[in-house]
């Protein structure tokens, strides 16, 4: 660890990011045989896919926690200027745009599916010869019931289990909410349940969101495999799935650094980032929930 | 350099293009400027062309013309003082401006002509047109009010394998076709003189009527084609699962012309190789062609079996190596394909019906044949497969054995 | 003061390997994506090797497509992109007076994903050429359109998705990086409207990457999934549409070729000044015609699909809007021209380099405006027209500002003077080659020769005969760059270089010595 010479704590070398990128080509490498073996759609055995695979996760497990012990370290040793932290703060916001283009892609697909590619097949506008010619039976709808070539799903309602889903994540965001504020106040003991409570309501969403898939894919017939209403609802809420895990990690990790009396002098921007993290996951299922569930 | 022919054709295009009279004949090829083409259409097309190359090379003539006077009046020896002014508001909204109200003028004609491309109303006839790895399919579906005709074919490269195959580098540092290592070194040049419509001939050609407006309805089988004869002046893609249209109106003095196209979206190994023939005939000649295909096509495919298994293996090697060999190599040996020689697959006759099942219904990138072969052509070349590379299981399958 | 860090500094494979320095990083970068051209090159050398003569003599059609495919891939996305962000490292500390980029670590990683995410996609085409069976490379041209990559894809296209991600990731980070690095590392007194033009022009395009390379990120993981795991994102029979994949790939791939080149805008910004010994002429509307530029290019993206049978209205709309990115880019090249204008000019390679650029990049943007033409785009497009454009742009636009800027800042970074002589060589054997190679499938492409053919007609057997002599003698003459560079870099040989390098030059890189040592502006320097 250098000494705070400069204005601007620049760090000395680390091997933290050579390694990481290590972990990401054994990620790619491993995952991409992984798939191939494991859906037997292209004909790859005899490769270790699955065991690279794990490797690469768990490497790239060790390489965040070493990476994050060193910047807590450092943060904790007041290496961490004004300046520092706001070139972190705007990362992590930019980073975060990036995910909601991310996302975007995928709505973008939606609403070109529902609102051009389903009515064509169904013949109208400049469609019209597609569906004499192609897909003379197919009925435009949203949701596609009935795919093209007459693959059948039912649809997932709104107002059960996915509504009371979303008041649990949206209860959430305003527990998380109480912590912030407690945490700016100081109040450790507040922040504590308040991010206590959100995590466990985090929990509770993702379990709902499992079982909902298994009725799904047993009761409904709704697959990732029954069309472009199932493909688009399963990589949605997948996505959003894997986010609202990622957010739950983060802040199950910050709990544990308010447990051992980080954050609480002001120097927060890691509480903060899962917080404005998880309010990003949060305000995805809004519109999520909106377009996919409900309209 | 190889042609001399070209130059000329060259240079009697650039004779035309000047005069604003369109190119009459594919044989009149340009290698330097569009096609005029013998549509209306393509004519405002290459008229609109013109209009903009024009427009924007006037521009570039005048950047560069300042940039090339800065450069040979405001160098270093010359003015050794620099000037100091660096902004000037009117210059800029001049500058912004008048770009602005060229390109103006640059979208009003290339509106006209798009609004006029696209209306496909009162055809006479209707052509759909399927992209399939790697032919083009042409089905008749109504002319005059008749749309009952049932004429379809597949049209083919002509241009065979052996001319366009001539490796220089056999077995050395690239991965040469499979097919490529069978054929000899040494190939004579190409050259108009030997091989005039090389790449550009089919067995098949499309026939149209001149004067009538044709419909085409563009689709495809496994990736995406696109449909293009420039004399038409339109690129159209073919979408699997999705039909396009577009339409074209031939004039009479286009009677007798043989024009050309090609595949112009990448689909695949044999992208290149699966062009667009097209021959223009009166509306008299061409009812006379149609009349004849339908009743070539009412007599109903061929299904008498065949009188022993060499019959059926001499008839089912050509189909091989024409529909076949390209993805599953000459000899059997698998590419893009899977490999026959002595596999499970070809040797079990538990998977005899498999094997006629996938010719007709495909798997993945393996295409299906319903359509495009007939029983009697299912069944001879799944016996040839089964009976070659070593097979030798001595099945005979027959017309009849090829369920539809 | 910076030799008080001098021995501070790393060496030996650390130095390289974990580093956290912007200037080692921007070397590794510039390194990386200089590879990367030459391999991109090389591959480029094989389609040229092919056309030459009508007839399959080289390679086989499939292996064709996977030389174009990777071709295209590799130049874009391992040397241009790279390149102009090695550039963004070295540079914008320097320009703007900051210490280093703001987020250091991260900036290593960003670098060191690329070799892994190209190790991957080299090594399919490696595979394809050399190992047992030659299992296909992605061959689907840099487009991947589905379903040829989808239904009808190789096996590598899966470990082809899995790169692209990689390098969507490296780019994501590299751009955060400029972007808080701008917005956050300023010297005192350098406001926004006093950054050089080359940071405008970076800012802008980070915030292009971070927009656009996510959803390339989500186009190629629906390809994954429609490949894997039966969704119908891109197949009809389960309403979807292949045409979609090509709507949210150009989403992408629109913007993305002007990340390519807003860069360079910045650089020949840089140029043209100093060697007009002129201020820029026009600042602020370069500033708001590079934000015209990109937030246009987030609404033209379908004038790629012209031919896939939109509604006339799309049509018309996308027309238009494609239009329209005439007018700030003409504002740029207008305001080069008169940024010379009554200056003083002399003509130093950047220099030199930098003029190259301004005529041959208006070549290929006027070349795109009549792209642009829908009706006239309906014949136009897959030609090789389409091929003459963006190599046009992208060749004599991106690449030759790329080699503006390395003239110019190579004293800068090496302390040595470039070799001359060799230098004039690889510019005039450069200018008149690249012009035989590009030109002339301006005519190719009229005349009705479509693109990614690894066969044609015998009509333009004449121009691709040319076409290939020109393609050769091009990557020759890079040679003589590679030469120049190692002769400056390793060898460190030459005029040595003041810190002032050129009599016009301007800007806080100008300041501190050449070379530039470790550490710069440990404290900040006051701009006024
Ligand atoms: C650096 C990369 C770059 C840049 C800067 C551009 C710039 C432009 N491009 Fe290009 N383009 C590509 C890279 C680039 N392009 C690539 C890679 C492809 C092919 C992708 C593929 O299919 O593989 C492509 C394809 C492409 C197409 C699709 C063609 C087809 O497939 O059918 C079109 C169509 O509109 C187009 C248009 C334009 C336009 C209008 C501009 C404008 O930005 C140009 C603006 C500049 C000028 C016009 C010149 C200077 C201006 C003046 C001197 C002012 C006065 C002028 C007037 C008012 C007229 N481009
Ligand atoms: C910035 C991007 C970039 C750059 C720099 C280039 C550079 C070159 N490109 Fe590329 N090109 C693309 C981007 C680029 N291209 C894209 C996006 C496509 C579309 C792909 C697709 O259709 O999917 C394409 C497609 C493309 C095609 C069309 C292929 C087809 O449609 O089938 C051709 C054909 O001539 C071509 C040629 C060249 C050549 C000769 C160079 C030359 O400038 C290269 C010169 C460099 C070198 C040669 C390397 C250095 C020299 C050596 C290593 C020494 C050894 C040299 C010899 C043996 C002679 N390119
Ligand atoms: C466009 C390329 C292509 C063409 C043309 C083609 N095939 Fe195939 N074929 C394939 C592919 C790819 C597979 C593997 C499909 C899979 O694994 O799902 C295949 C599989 C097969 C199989 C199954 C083999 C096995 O062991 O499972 C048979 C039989 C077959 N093809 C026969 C033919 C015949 C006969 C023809 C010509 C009439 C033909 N194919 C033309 C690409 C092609
Ligand atoms: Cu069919 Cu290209
Ligand atoms: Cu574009």
């Amino acid at each position: 660890m250098s000494e705070k010479t400069t204005s601007y704590y620049v760090p000395d070398s680390s091997p933290w990011p050579l390694l990481g990128s290590v972990g990401l080509f054994l990620i790619a490498i491993g995952g991409g045989n992984y798939i191939q073996q494991s859906t037997s759609k292209v004909a790859n055995d005899g490769s270790m896919g699955g065991i690279i695979l794990a490797i690469g996760v768990l490497w790239m497990i060790g390489v965040m926690f070493m990476w994050w012990r060193d910047t807590i370290k450092e943060s904790i040793g007041g290496l961490h200027s004004d300046q520092m932290d706001r070139s972190y703060r705007q990362g992590m916001l930019w980073f975060i745009f990036s995910e909601v283009m991310f996302f975007g892609a995928f709505f973008g697909a939606m609403f070109y599916a529902r609102w051009l590619i389903v009515p064509w097949l169904g013949g109208e506008g400049i469609g019209a010869m597609t569906h004499e010619l192609l897909w003379p039976d197919f009925q435009a709808m949203w949701p596609v019931t009935t795919a093209p070539d007459g693959r059948t799903t039912q649809a997932m309602g709104a107002w059960g289990l996915p509504m009371i889903n979303t008041a649990i994540l949206l209860t959430s965001s305003v527990t998380l909410s109480i912590a912030h504020h407690a945490l700016i106040a100081g109040d450790r003991a507040k922040v504590l349940w308040a991010q206590g409570a959100t995590i466990i309501l985090a929990l509770i969403f993702t379990g709902v969101q499992a079982y909902e898939y298994v009725h799904a894919y047993r009761d409904l017939g709704l697959t990732l495999e029954s069309g472009i209403y199932g493909s688009l609802f399963f990589l949605m809420t997948g996505f959003h799935g894997i986010h609202v895990v990622i957010g739950s990690l983060f802040l199950i990790v910050t709990f544990f650094r308010v447990l051992k009396r980080h954050h609480m002098d002001g120097n927060n921007f890691a509480w903060e980032a899962a917080a404005w993290y998880w309010h990003f996951v949060d305000v995805v299922w809004l519109f999520l929930f909106i377009t996919v569930y409900w309209l | 350099m190889q042609s001399t022919l070209f130059h000329r054709a060259a240079a009697l295009l650039t004779t035309l293009m000047i005069s604003g009279v369109a190119a009459a004949d594919w044989t009149e090829r340009s290698d330097l400027n569009m096609r005029p083409g013998v549509t209306a259409v393509s004519q405002d097309v290459y008229h609109l062309h013109m209009i903009i190359l024009g427009i924007v090379t006037l521009i570039g003539v005048i950047v560069f013309a300042l940039i090339m006077w800065s450069v040979f009046a405001h160098r270093k020896e010359k003015n050794p003082v620099p000037a100091k002014f660096h902004e000037n508001v009117v210059l800029e909204v001049v500058w912004t401006v008048i770009p602005f109200f060229i390109l103006i003028g640059m979208a009003i004609p290339a509106t006209r002509v798009l609004i006029n491309m696209e209306d496909t109303s009162d055809s006479a006839l209707t052509v759909k047109v399927t992209g399939s790895q790697w032919r083009w399919h042409y089905e008749y579906l109504d002319y005059e009010g008749d749309n009952n005709i049932n004429v379809g074919f597949f049209s083919d490269l002509a241009t065979p394998p052996e001319v366009w195959q001539r490796p220089i580098l056999s077995g050395g540092l690239f991965p040469v076709g499979t097919a490529q290592e069978q054929v000899g070194v040494e190939r004579e040049p190409l050259t108009p003189e030997n091989a005039f419509n090389y790449m550009i001939e089919v067995d098949k050609p499309l026939v149209l009527p001149a004067g009538q407006k044709i419909r085409f309805l563009i689709t495809a089988d496994d990736v995406i084609h696109s449909f293009w004869v420039p004399d038409f002046g339109f690129k159209k893609d073919a979408i699997p699962g999705f039909v396009n249209e577009s339409w074209t109106e031939i004039p009479e003095s286009a009677i007798g012309m043989t024009l050309r196209g090609q595949c112009a979206e990448l689909c695949g190994r044999l992208h290149a190789f699966m062009p667009i023939e097209v021959v223009v005939k009166s509306q008299e000649d061409f009812a006379a062609w149609l009349a004849e295909e339908q009743e070539a096509a009412a007599e109903g495919p061929d299904m008498t079996p065949f009188a022993s298994l060499d019959d059926a293996m001499e008839q089912g090697k050509p189909i091989y190596d024409r529909a076949c060999a390209m993805c599953h190599g000459a000899q059997g040996q698998g590419g893009i394909g899977l490999s026959f020689q002595g596999t499970d697959y070809m040797t079990n006759p538990d998977r005899l019906q498999d094997n006629i099942d996938i010719l007709l219904q495909g798997r993945g990138a393996m295409p299906a044949f319903r359509a495009q072969l007939s029983p009697k052509e299912i069944a001879a070349v799944i016996t040839y497969q089964r009976n070659a590379f070593g097979n030798e299981t001595g099945d005979l399958i027959q017309p009849d054995d090829v369920q539809k | 003061m910076a030799d008080h860090h001098e021995h501070h500094a790393p060496t030996g494979w650390r130095r390289w390997l974990l580093s956290t320095n912007h200037k080692d990083i921007g070397s590794l970068y510039l390194w990386f994506s200089f590879a990367m051209f030459l391999v991109g090159g090389l591959l480029a050398m094989v389609i040229r090797a092919e056309l030459m003569y009508p007839g399959m003599q080289v390679v086989d059609p499939d292996f064709f497509n996977q030389m174009t495919t990777t071709h295209g891939l590799i130049m874009v996305f391992g040397a241009v992109m790279p390149a102009f962000v090695g550039l963004a490292n070295w540079m914008i500390p320097l320009m703007i007076g900051a210490p280093d980029m703001a987020l250091p670590r991260m900036n290593n990683w960003s670098f060191w994903i690329l070799p892994a995410a190209f190790s991957i996609l080299i090594g399919s085409v490696l595979m394809s050429a050399f190992g047992p069976g030659n299992p296909p490379a992605p061959n689907f041209g840099w487009t991947f359109y589905a379903p040829l990559s989808t239904t009808y894809g190789p096996a590598s296209t899966d470990f082809f998705i899995l790169s692209v991600h990689l390098m969507g990731i490296s780019s994501i980070m590299g751009a955060i990086n400029v972007i808080v690095t701008v917005m956050n590392m300023r010297a005192p007194g350098m406001t926004m409207m006093k950054m050089p033009l080359f940071v405008w022009t970076w800012l802008i395009t980070a915030f292009l990457l971070i927009a656009v390379m996510p959803v390339l990120a989500g186009a190629v993981t629906m390809m994954l999934t429609d490949r894997h795991f039966g969704t119908s994102f891109f197949d009809a029979a389960g309403g979807g549409d292949p045409v979609l994949f090509q709507h949210i790939f150009w989403f992408f791939g629109h913007p993305e070729v002007y990340i390519m080149i807003l860069p360079a805008f910045g650089v020949v910004s840089a140029i043209i000044p100093t060697f007009a010994r002129k201020p820029l002429f026009g600042y602020a509307s370069m500033v708001y015609a590079t934000a015209s530029i990109a937030l246009l290019s987030f609404v033209v993206w379908a004038h790629h699909m012209f031919t896939v049978g939109m509604p006339l209205a799309g049509m018309l709309f996308f027309m238009y809007m494609t239009m329209l990115i005439s007018v700030p880019t003409g504002v740029k090249v207008f305001n080069w021209v008169a940024t010379m204008w009554r200056g003083s000019l002399t003509f130093e390679l950047p220099m030199k380099w930098a003029l190259a650029f301004v005529i041959l990049f208006t070549i290929g943007g006027l070349s795109g405006l009549m792209l642009s033409i829908t009706p006239a785009d309906f014949q136009y497009h897959d030609s090789y027209f389409v091929v003459a454009h963006f190599h046009y742009v992208l060749v004599s636009g991106a690449i030759f500002s790329m080699f503006a800027a390395v003239y110019y800042w190579l004293p800068k970074w090496s302390g040595v003077m470039y070799d001359k002589f060799w230098g004039e060589v690889h510019f005039w054997s450069s200018l008149i080659s690249v012009n035989l190679l590009f030109f002339p499938m301006h005519f190719v492409g009229l005349a009705g020769m479509p693109r990614r053919y690894s066969d044609y007609a015998l009509q333009f057997a004449d121009y691709n005969w040319w076409i290939s002599i020109g393609a050769f003698w091009f990557g020759i003459s890079q040679l003589f760059l590679l030469w120049v560079l190692i002769k400056a870099c390793f060898l460190k040989k030459g005029e040595k270089a003041t810190d002032e390098v050129w009599e016009g030059a301007e800007g806080l890189e100008w300041t501190v010595p050449s070379p530039a040592p470790f550490h710069t502006f440990d404290t900040p320097p006051v701009v006024k």
